[in-house]
């Protein structure tokens, strides 16, 4: 009952994968079991229906059924059509180059974060050097105008928050306000309204008359249900938004409602909201979104992480790294490089097949470990953590006591950092020789692999880099 | 407006939904069993409820001799209706009480417990507010909000203040004013989230220990919650031991089928049901009135 979407058409591939050629029953199996899958992923009825007819269709062609990896043809076409109803490429904010200030406005039901959406949109064009102003235009639910204004004050972007009464003219207020305090883009938050509220919808439209959006972005939960469609359909139709930011998908909802949204209004999906942080609002990638429906990772979202937690500071470091050695400070710095990203369980669920991984041995991703590590590091005295070489037996059972692990951890732990010293050894000898042509790169990184599975038989001799 | 209009209204458009399929109700065909799956599906019951309680239906029909639409309508309430938990204790009404709300961001625990407060006081109910939630900004204000106006007094802290601390003071000024009913608002937090779980369990747990009278622990959902509201009830229910479910927002077209699966699943009572915008619209569930409203049967 509680497989991600990928487990099941995973299960459902890897049955169909034993085979040499598929029927057209077999293609059947699987696409009704794509279509229980997508349904449980929320994605909506008449939704599903359209996709999995398309699927079966290009499925059905000869090339597939007589091709030699049938399933993986499946796959590709399923992954292909998932993208595409996703939409197709990534869409960006369009905002008028001659206007200014430029106007957001944010739409959507109650409860779907759209106050949030509104500082991480705020944070993120503030990144970007642009000047925002936030309007605070919901003036129905108790402390709306409060919590954005905190939010505004955390992020440093002022808040409009006009006489608390009446939105359109708070709206428009917010837009000479950001005339006369030179701020370039206004970002409306309005309150959260049903797609039934006549009122409520009346008044959106006339606040989005008054001020002209660039855009208008309704905010959807990614936990949303079938009802969906209803809703963002009705919205389509009166406020006419432009895109969609797509919240609460750092937990665990398969998000179906982000397919159902772009294949009934045919409005794209412009970001992701995944969590309480100002700026974890991302660009939505469809492609990546698809894959990672599928079960074939996302590859591109780890290297967005690393990067992202990768500061100069670090890069630094990793000179001094190179320069001076491998130090225990060094291991420590990396387990919380580690933690910044999301933590383990994060990193493996976002490679290919990872998901599955994490759902059959749960301590793959078991923290307590690095937990240990820490606490074994952090018990060494600033030298032991800078030479851990001068750490004999004494020391050890001291660090022992201090961290509450055994000396044999100890031992492991020391062991470990002196085989990451020794390939930075090897990086340090090549950087040092000048010689960082991408063949000698790639020779030492294999080798590296090599030296990690134990599998470096070809010690000195013909490896220049041996020698040192 | 009485429960079951305000419910019949709220739930019009899946019944008009209904109805498509059982027009053609004389004829029982393969086909109408296909749709009315899909129809279930479409009221976020859940694929696997859905196709359950379908084939349960259909071998009913056959074995009682079900053909006609009215006969079938009648069934498949009596049938979904059974699919709820009976309320064991209801610890709004059997007071003293302190209640716990919890669930995701966004799902209504503040108004809800906003609500509740002034609906007890009405009743006549000595209630205090506690505001757990020193997370989110303006939680607090928010809640300062609704209990000026239902009257209410509100026990709270700083923001960042530690919510366990909150519940603890909660509780003492209950028992100094001798309120009959604590109703404490927690911080929204994504089931997913183990660190800000962890964090809840304690303030449950600090709470469990330092009440003198019965503590509630209730899980808010809402209506619009897809099946992913299975994961979040299991969620919650393993780390705090949930003892019924609030369903919010039922007032727009979301048909709040999630929470019958949930209800069947975890075994837990829906204790109550927010069908609309003002403060007193917060309603005692009726199962059989839900079902009857969600199948048509007039």
């Amino acid at each position: 009952m509680f497989n991600s979407l990928s487990d099941r058409l995973q299960d459902t591939f890897d049955k169909l994968r034993g085979k040499g050629r598929l029927t057209e029953d077999d293609i059947n199996v699987a696409m009704r079991e794509i279509r229980l899958a997508l349904l449980e992923a929320d994605v909506n009825f008449k939704v599903v229906k359209r996709f999995v007819a398309s699927c079966k269709e290009r499925c059905m062609t000869s090339e597939v059924l007589d091709s030699l990896t049938p399933s993986q043809n499946v796959v590709r076409i399923v992954l292909d059509e998932l993208t595409e109803l996703l939409g197709s490429t990534e869409s960006k904010l369009v905002l008028a180059q001659n206007r200014i200030p430029n106007v957001i406005m944010l739409v959507g039901l109650q409860g779907s974060g759209k106050t949030t959406a509104a500082a991480k949109l705020a944070y993120l064009l503030k990144k970007q050097k642009r000047s925002p102003l936030l309007a605070a235009c919901d003036v129905y639910r108790p402390a709306a105008a409060d919590q954005l204004a905190t939010l505004g004050g955390e992020i440093g972007v002022p808040v409009y928050r006009g006489d608390g009464k009446d939105p359109v003219a708070i709206a428009k207020g917010a837009v000479q306000e950001a005339v006369d305090t030179l701020h370039d883009v206004v970002i409306v938050d309005t309150a959260g309204r049903l797609q039934i509220d006549e009122a409520m919808m009346q008044e959106a439209v006339a606040i989005k008359n008054a001020v002209r959006p660039d855009q208008v972005l309704m905010v959807v939960d990614a936990m949303t249900g079938q009802d969906i469609v209803n809703v963002v359909t009705e919205f389509a139709e009166r406020t006419d938004f432009d895109g969609v930011i797509m919240s609460k998908l750092d937990g665990d909802a398969r998000g179906g409602g982000a397919l159902s949204v772009r294949e009934v209004t045919g409005k794209p999906i412009k970001f992701v909201s995944m969590g309480e942080k100002p700026s974890s609002l991302e660009v939505f990638h469809p492609d990546r979104m698809a894959k990672r429906i599928l079960g074939m990772g996302d590859l591109y979202g780890i290297i967005d992480a690393a990067q992202q937690a990768a500061d100069e500071e670090q890069m630094a470091r990793a000179e001094k790294m190179l320069r001076e050695g491998f130090t225990m400070d060094d291991m420590l710095h990396q387990l919380q490089s580690i933690r910044k990203m999301g933590g383990l369980s994060k990193i493996i669920s976002m490679l290919p097949g990872g998901e599955r991984m994490l759902g059959q041995t749960p301590d793959a991703a078991d923290e307590s470990q690095l937990v240990r590590i820490e606490a074994m590091i952090r018990s060494m005295t600033p030298e032991e953590r800078q030479r851990p070489k001068i750490i004999n037996g004494m020391r050890r059972s001291r660090i022992a006591k201090g961290s509450g692990r055994t000396v044999q951890e100890v031992n492991a732990l020391i062991k470990q950092w002196g085989e990451m010293n020794r390939m930075m050894g090897k990086i340090r000898a090549m950087a040092n020789g000048g010689d960082m042509s991408p063949k000698a790169m790639k020779r030492m990184m294999s080798q590296m692999a090599a030296g990690a599975t134990g599998a470096g038989k070809k010690r000195g001799g013909a490896n220049p880099y041996n020698r040192r | 407006m009485g429960f079951a209009e305000r419910l019949k209204k709220g739930l019009s458009r899946s019944r008009e939904a209904l109805n498509e399929i059982f027009y053609f109700g004389g004829e029982v065909d393969e086909d109408f069993w296909e749709d009315l799956e899909d129809t279930l599906v479409m009221g976020d019951l859940g694929a696997e409820v859905a196709m359950n309680v379908t084939d349960d239906l259909r071998e009913q029909a056959a074995r009682e001799n079900l053909a006609t639409d009215r006969q079938l309508r009648r069934a498949l309430a009596k049938r979904l209706a059974d699919e709820f938990t009976p309320i064991a204790r209801d610890p709004f009404d059997e007071t003293p009480s302190c209640v716990l709300f919890v669930g995701i961001n966004g799902a209504g625990k503040t108004t809800t417990v906003g609500k509740l407060a002034n609906a007890a006081r009405e009743q006549g109910t000595p209630v205090i507010i506690g505001g757990a939630d020193t997370f989110r900004a303006a939680a607090i204000e928010q809640l300062d909000v609704w209990a000026e106006r239902a009257h209410v007094p509100l026990v709270t802290r700083d923001r960042g203040a530690d919510p366990a601390a909150v519940c603890y003071d909660v509780l003492e000024a209950a028992e100094k004013d001798n309120a009959q009913l604590v109703l404490i608002d927690t911080a929204g937090r994504l089931h997913t989230s183990s660190d800000l779980m962890r964090e809840l369990a304690k303030v449950v747990s600090v709470t469990r220990k330092r009440a003198q009278m019965p503590v509630a622990v209730v899980l808010v959902i809402d209506a619009t919650t897809g099946q992913n509201g299975l994961n979040q009830a299991k969620e919650f229910n393993d780390a705090l031991e949930l003892d019924g479910l609030i369903v919010t927002k039922l007032d727009g077209t979301a048909k709040g089928g999630i929470a019958v699966a949930i209800s069947h699943d975890l075994k837990l009572p829906i204790l109550r049901i927010g069908v609309g915008e003002s403060i007193d619209d917060f309603q005692r569930f009726d199962a059989a009135a839900f079902c009857r409203a969600l199948v048509g049967d007039e």
